[in-house]
């Protein structure tokens, strides 16, 4: 492999393995901010022990998530610094805006939350974890931002070869981050809330802890089934607006070679040919692709081998065509798993309205590997979003092949891709060791602090206990 | 006129991250030396719990910033200290994780582990960032194209790596007097003790550090013989380290050790004034603020950016740092 296919792998693997936290962090979150204020509102201790418990595991997928994203901010110097230079104009300053406006918010103010339990007024204190979730879902409207430009670039002009911002508002304004952006938000809250429903099932089952996971359980499965909706509805007004933006894109995620008659069929599944460009089989659903790009029976939709020419009069010879069976699939098991998330979100949600949770033994089994559907379908979709811009790095602008950098080494990119994967691949055991172990202890008891204890005892076996003393005179 | 803006921004962001997450560097360094015993050890990583996080960010949006201002630099610099950033990246990753993971199983091999991986964490990034920044003044194999055309080993000389060393020994220092202020009893003599024992070096290496700037770069012939008021200030502080020490004023020392890490990273910014990356092939290849900035646009709409959203970011930590500003003792509840 040369060092353009090894980047790429490195910057697959790197942002595949980042985004399996940042949408759990964003949507854990959320709800441990909803518990947090319920226990400041009803001041129950319940909902402190809740929230400090999901704050447990938030923190520690919070750490992978915010030690990955340093590498994401650095690799496109790295691997991509002939990117960075064509579009760094345009692409550095959501980047900026996000550390400014996001990080910074988000870090200061998740110290203030995990150290301030006792320390700060307790309305201050919720004012803190409000903050970091106000941090993360900023951050993921900055990068959204810049993501966006790389899908549908505008705000810009071609100068001395290089892209220049003409226009903050037209990046902000982009009608492709109005669509990714809550696309990506909502399936975030899904995330979290699959997750959380996962693990309450996983104790309620045990039938440990019950007055813990059993509202956590009940909060999490409506949210669950709201943004799971919600996340299919944006779904629907993405990929209208994938037909007139990146009608490339769309054409290879439905293995469309031809362009269809006046009424799109929807292909199920199909055997994919793509040196022969045509299917094998198929399986259609008569009207349904007309339904997906244009909310109505009719309409034809482009196929590959007439965009292929299109691009070719357009931008020259070339290869304009994606990895379509990756496009293909990609977009359907995201379908298939966002489908599933929404028909579980109503079975719990139901169940727990009748208040029949704890005989649905079955099903709350089920929702224990459920808690990977989001993680399938937020990956997936990341896939067929990049995947199906290739050859672009910038649609239109700039291919994958010019962006890599010149003078880096194959040598040194495989270095590094082996450098990242194996930690990245420790930390993962770590953390799955850490979530197991962290849920099969539960919350934490009234009153108690596990911590504290052990504290006490060692510091009662060492030296003398200090009492905490003010700055001595004289330190200034 | 916005690229200076920027370029001061950008010194400005490394001087706070010098100057704050120096002091975790720092440490994070004296934990497995410090730490007598595990509560020590947990008592040392919560009194920068708080805050080594938020500091962090400091380095975040000087990347940041660079990427939106100086795309080029940017670029040059990031690929062509490729490997260089690859080790730091690794560091940093593990350093964070480590924090939190070490808390969590209380066997004495996992913390020990974790404990290793918080020092390497901590040494490696200062190292390699002064050893960076000696590069950045001495000049770089760059081409005419902006890429650096060098290998790693090319970035290691005696210069580089008497730079890397002094920041490790600077930081040290300035972690050791933070703890100084932050803990009680024991862990603060001893971590005074340590300040003691490691000012000397560090005046020294800085020195030495300051004389071969003097022959690898063109400090030098730009500047002559006197080299301003802001080194021979950050020589100063320093100097005054050792006084305030013996007389146990441990905040001014600390503040000492926080100004030479201040006025130092200054010099080093107005060494380079106004290029960015010089070229040791052509000095013309040189990246300055002019050719590797972005457009008047791009530098207007992110002024506009930072001048409203930095103070709010400088108010809310400051408030942080007095939150959190009791000192931490074995007898505390203890969150990591």
């Amino acid at each position: 492999m040369d060092h353009l296919d090894l980047a790429r792998w490195q910057f697959a693997i790197t942002t595949i393995y980042h985004f399996l936290f940042v949408p759990l962090s964003i949507g854990l979150v959320f709800l441990i901010a909803v518990m947090h204020t319920l226990y400041v509102v009803k001041k129950e201790d319940v909902y402190k022990r809740m929230a400090q418990f999901w704050g447990k595991l938030f923190l520690l997928n919070f750490a992978v998530g915010v030690v990955t994203g340093i590498m994401q901010e650095f690799q496109f110097g790295m691997n991509w610094s002939d990117y960075s230079r064509f579009v760094g104009d345009v692409f550095g300053g959501p980047l900026a805006v996000e550390a400014l406006v996001s990080f910074f918010l988000e870090s200061t103010f998740l110290g203030v939350w995990i150290f301030g339990w006792e320390r700060l007024p307790k309305k201050v204190h919720l004012a803190s974890i409000w903050l970091v979730a106000a941090g993360t879902t900023m951050s993921a409207f900055w990068i959204l931002t810049a993501n966006s430009f790389m899908q549908e670039p505008v705000g810009f002009a071609i100068r001395d070869g290089h892209a220049e911002m003409v226009s903050f508002g037209a990046l902000l304004s982009n009608p492709q981050l109005w669509l990714e952006f809550p696309h990506v938000v909502f399936g975030a809250l899904a995330t979290g809330a699959l997750f959380m429903t996962g693990v309450s099932a996983y104790k309620l089952l045990r039938k440990q802890q019950l007055d813990i996971f059993k509202p956590s359980f009940s909060i999490a499965i409506v949210v669950a089934l709201i943004s799971s909706i919600l996340v299919a509805i944006v779904g629907h007004d993405q990929a209208q607006h994938l037909v007139q933006s990146q009608p490339m894109k769309m054409a290879a995620s439905e293995g469309l070679w031809e362009t269809s008659g006046d009424s799109a069929p929807w292909t199920v599944i199909a055997g994919i040919d793509v040196s022969g460009q045509k299917n094998d089989f198929s399986l259609e659903i008569p009207g349904l692709l007309s339904v997906l790009s244009y909310n109505k029976l009719t309409g034809q939709v482009q196929g590959i081998k007439d965009l292929q020419a299109q691009y070719e009069a357009q931008y020259g010879p070339g290869n304009y065509i994606p990895p379509v069976r990756t496009t293909f699939w990609s977009f359907r098991i995201m379908v298939l798993a966002g489908g599933l998330m929404v028909l579980l979100g109503l079975y719990g949600t139901i169940a727990v309205m009748r208040k029949r949770l704890e005989r649905q033994k079955r099903y709350l089994r089920w929702m224990v590997p459920a808690i990977g559907l989001p993680f399938i379908a937020n990956t997936a979709g990341w896939i067929m979003t990049e995947i199906g811009r290739q050859p672009w790095i910038v649609f239109g602008l700039q291919k994958t092949e010019d962006g890599v950098s010149p003078t880096v080494s194959s040598a040194m990119v495989l270095t590094s891709l082996i450098g990242f994967t194996l930690v990245y691949g420790i930390l993962a055991a770590v953390l799955i060791y850490l979530f197991v172990r962290t849920i099969r202890q539960g919350a934490d008891e009234e009153g108690v602090h596990p911590a504290d204890e052990e504290n006490a005892k060692q510091a009662h076996e060492g030296a003398l206990a200090e009492t905490e003393q003010p700055l001595p005179a004289g330190t200034f | 006129m916005l690229e200076t803006v920027w370029f001061v921004l950008i010194a400005v962001l490394f001087v706070g991250f010098f100057f704050l997450e120096g002091f975790d560097f720092g440490v994070g360094m004296l934990l497995p030396f410090l730490g007598k015993d595990d509560l020590d050890r947990r008592v040392i990583i919560n009194t920068i719990g708080p805050f080594w996080d938020g500091n962090e960010v400091w380095l975040i949006t000087a990347g940041g910033a660079m990427f939106a201002a100086f795309p080029n630099w940017y670029a040059t610099l990031f690929s062509g200290f490729y490997m260089a950033l690859f080790l730091m990246l690794l560091a940093l990753i593990g350093r964070g994780v480590a924090f939190e993971f070490r808390s969590k199983v209380s066997h004495p091999a996992w913390r020990k582990t974790w404990d290793w991986v918080i020092f390497f964490g901590s040494l490696l990034p200062p190292l390699l960032w002064g050893v960076a920044l000696a590069n950045l003044m001495k000049g770089v194999p760059i081409d005419e194209n902006m890429n650096y055309v060098g290998s790693f080993w090319d970035l290691i000389s005696l210069y580089s790596v008497t730079a890397g060393v002094s920041m490790v020994l600077l930081f040290l220092l300035h972690g050791s007097l933070f703890l100084t202020l932050k803990t009680t009893g024991d862990l603060q003599n001893n971590a005074r003790s340590v300040a003691m024992g490691i000012g000397a070096w560090t005046t020294v290496l800085l020195l030495l550090f300051v004389v071969l700037s003097y022959i690898q770069t063109d400090m030098f012939t730009r500047n002559g013989i006197n080299p301003g008021a802001v080194p021979v200030l950050a020589g100063l502080a320093l100097f005054s380290v050792q006084f305030f020490l013996r007389n146990k004023k441990d905040g001014w020392a600390f503040i000492m050790t926080g100004l030479t890490i201040v006025l130092s990273t200054v010099t080093v910014f107005t060494a380079l004034f106004p290029r960015v990356m010089i070229s040791s092939i052509n000095s013309d290849f040189s990246l300055t603020i002019h050719n590797a900035a972005s457009g008047p646009y791009t530098l207007k709409v992110m002024t506009i950016v930072a001048l409203t959203t930095v103070p709010f970011v400088l108010a809310y930590q400051i408030w942080n740092y007095w939150v959190f500003r009791k000192r931490v003792s074995r007898a505390d509840h203890l969150d990591y």
